[in-house]
């Protein structure tokens, strides 16, 4: 933050407090202190109503990395990493790529429709796949039995190997225009000198990518990855709405964890330590990619 | 330079396919809630004999969602107002005023922003249930405003510490007081920052669910994305009525969104994370 005081002579130095306590209270109140106190129920074994609150230690967390159920709702968070972030942004890149920096008369068009998924609520975008995937009238499912692969139209979201991708695949789906926009955006800052130099200097296509265009959008990358890591790693509405972690636990994930812990089996110190572990997860990985994103700037500074 | 047509017409073609991908499920349900039960057995995306409105009526008065839309707009009204107006004054505080102390308290405005909803979730219903404020809209708004100003102030203050000092400077030694510098000098240049942190408060509030979901058990409290929710359990077979429901939910953020687009699109590409 720049060194200036912003004061001004004869002007109290407390002044900026008045105008930041009325946010910085409803802000404590509501989010902060909460916060500490889900970090202190983790050390406690509560059923949420009686009066005997009993502190029990780290046993949560014992219990927690011994758990098979939460190994597996965090291994489900990590496939959706691949599906909420890898491949949009691998998506993104290559359509950015192609598109490249001149631009594109209507662009404006297709942006509106390809951020489109971002605006619509999860439990909409869990309404529409259900449909999408429903196994009897469903479009995918007609359209599999049209081109003759009935074997394929099996019931999607009620399959035990399909559920977990499928539901994936719809987060591929929310998050795959917003990577390609955002990078898009970012070549219109990339030097057209760079792409003249290598072509003359003859890299082919692929090489200018790798060496020009990736390094350029390393800023617009360290975003993508940011936003859809946690869209991934916080998934719940979209779960609730489609699979409610099913069939089985095929589709748990760690947020849905958390809600039935603390709401279907009354155990809110273990699904406070869920939720510790899951914001730590969240901060430490978002920290990290911001770093990473900083040297980036100094480096080319 | 421009690109000739011959190049432009595949690259045309990638982007039709890629957009399509998205519109194609949304125009399909957008469809279906025209449709009869039997029209939808018939073809996905055969179109409906008549576009009759009466699914969106049955939703609309059999599915409550007349009463769910009320409480979406109250929740996302109150939530938006409140957030900006105390954004804009903590964002004011750490962009152009004197705080001893600023440099803890971004850091702390900023751990609200990064923290999953899980993480308050549980305490909030035991606070929401002390002081006694379960099953009354106050315990979606307030939790809200809270999450709120966390991203608000961190917006705001990016906006106030660009705006050139000389502007605040030349209205001090005219005798504005930071008050009113604030409001007649810098609130009006503001516009643009305030209309994205409005779109996105308003799209953040609207669509929030899991808060929703568990700070309000009476169902005549619900927001539109936790009836649908219901709906969709209790009329899993009855896809025009489903869909029908899902474009009540959906229109405003999309009609929201068309308007203000370059709004959003600033908003989410400078780092704002969907919630």
């Amino acid at each position: 933050m720049a060194n200036v005081t912003n004061k001004y002579p004869g002007e109290s130095r407390w002044k900026g407090w008045w105008y930041l306590l009325p946010a910085l209270l409803v802000y404590l109140l509501f989010t902060f202190l909460p916060i500490l106190e889900t970090i202190r129920s983790s050390f406690y074994q509560w059923d949420g109503f009686s009066q005997n609150k009993t502190w029990i230690g780290i046993a949560n967390y014992v219990e927690l990395f011994s758990d098979p159920k939460f190994h597996n709702a965090l291994g489900n968070n990590l496939i959706f990493v691949i599906f909420y972030s890898i491949i949009p942004i691998m998506i993104g890149l290559f359509l950015a790529s192609l598109l490249s920096r001149r631009p594109i008369p209507g662009f404006a068009f297709f942006r509106t429709a390809l951020f489109l998924p971002q605006v619509i609520s999860m439990v909409v975008v869990g309404v529409i796949w259900r449909w999408m995937f429903n196994p009897t009238f469903g479009p995918i499912n007609t359209f599999l039995r049209q081109i003759g692969l009935d074997v394929f139209a099996i019931s999607w979201l009620g399959d035990f190997t399909w559920a977990l991708p499928a539901v994936g695949g719809i987060g591929t789906w929310v998050q795959y225009g917003f990577c390609m926009v955002l990078f898009l955006a970012g070549m219109q800052h990339i030097q057209d000198e760079y792409y003249e130099a290598a072509s003359l200097d003859g890299a082919n296509a692929f090489r200018q990518f790798i060496h020009i265009t990736v390094p350029g959008l390393r800023s617009e990358i360290a975003v993508a990855l940011v936003t859809t890591i946690i869209a991934a790693l916080r998934v719940f509405d979209l779960v609730y709405t489609t699979t409610r972690g099913g069939p089985g636990e095929s589709t748990m994930v760690t947020g849905f964890l958390i809600y039935r812990a603390a709401f279907t089996n009354n155990r809110i110190g273990y699904a406070a330590a869920i939720a510790t572990v899951l914001t730590l997860i969240i901060l430490i990985i978002s920290l990290f990619i911001r770093r990473f994103q900083q040297q980036g700037i100094e480096e080319s500074a | 330079m421009k690109y000739p047509w011959k190049k432009l017409l595949p690259r045309y073609l990638i982007l039709v396919v890629f957009m399509l991908v998205v519109l194609v499920p949304i125009w399909g349900m957008f469809t279906s809630a025209f449709k009869t039960s039997t029209e939808v057995m018939e073809g996905p995306f055969s179109l409906p004999s008549d576009w009759s409105l009466e699914n969106f009526e049955q939703a609309w008065r059999v599915g409550r969602f007349n009463v769910f839309f009320k409480n979406s707009v109250i929740v996302a009204t109150a939530v938006v107002i409140s957030s900006v107006f105390l954004s804009t004054l903590s964002g004011y505080a750490f962009g152009a005023l004197p705080l001893p102390g600023k440099n803890w308290l971004y850091p702390l405005m900023l751990i609200g922003y990064m923290v999953p909803f899980e993480a308050v979730i549980i305490p909030l219903y035991n606070l929401m249930d002390t002081i006694g404020i379960t099953d009354t809209l106050w315990a979606l708004i307030l939790p809200q405003v809270g999450l709120s100003v966390s991203f608000g102030t961190m917006w705001m203050s990016s906006f106030f510490e660009n705006t050139p000092r000389e502007l605040t400077d030349a209205a001090t030694i005219d005798g504005c007081s930071r008050w009113q510098t604030l409001w007649y000098i810098l609130w009006p240049i503001a516009k643009p920052a305030v209309t994205t942190l409005v779109v996105l408060i308003f799209m953040w509030t609207w669509n929030e669910f899991l808060l929703a979901l568990v700070l309000v058990q009476n169902e005549a409290l619900r927001t539109l994305p936790v009836g649908l929710a219901f709906f969709q359990g209790k009329y899993t077979a009855n896809i025009p009525l489903m869909a029908a429901g899902a474009i009540i939910v959906a229109l405003p953020t999309i009609l929201i969104y068309i308007l203000f687009q370059r709004f959003f699109i600033r908003g989410m590409l400078g780092g704002a994370v969907k919630g």
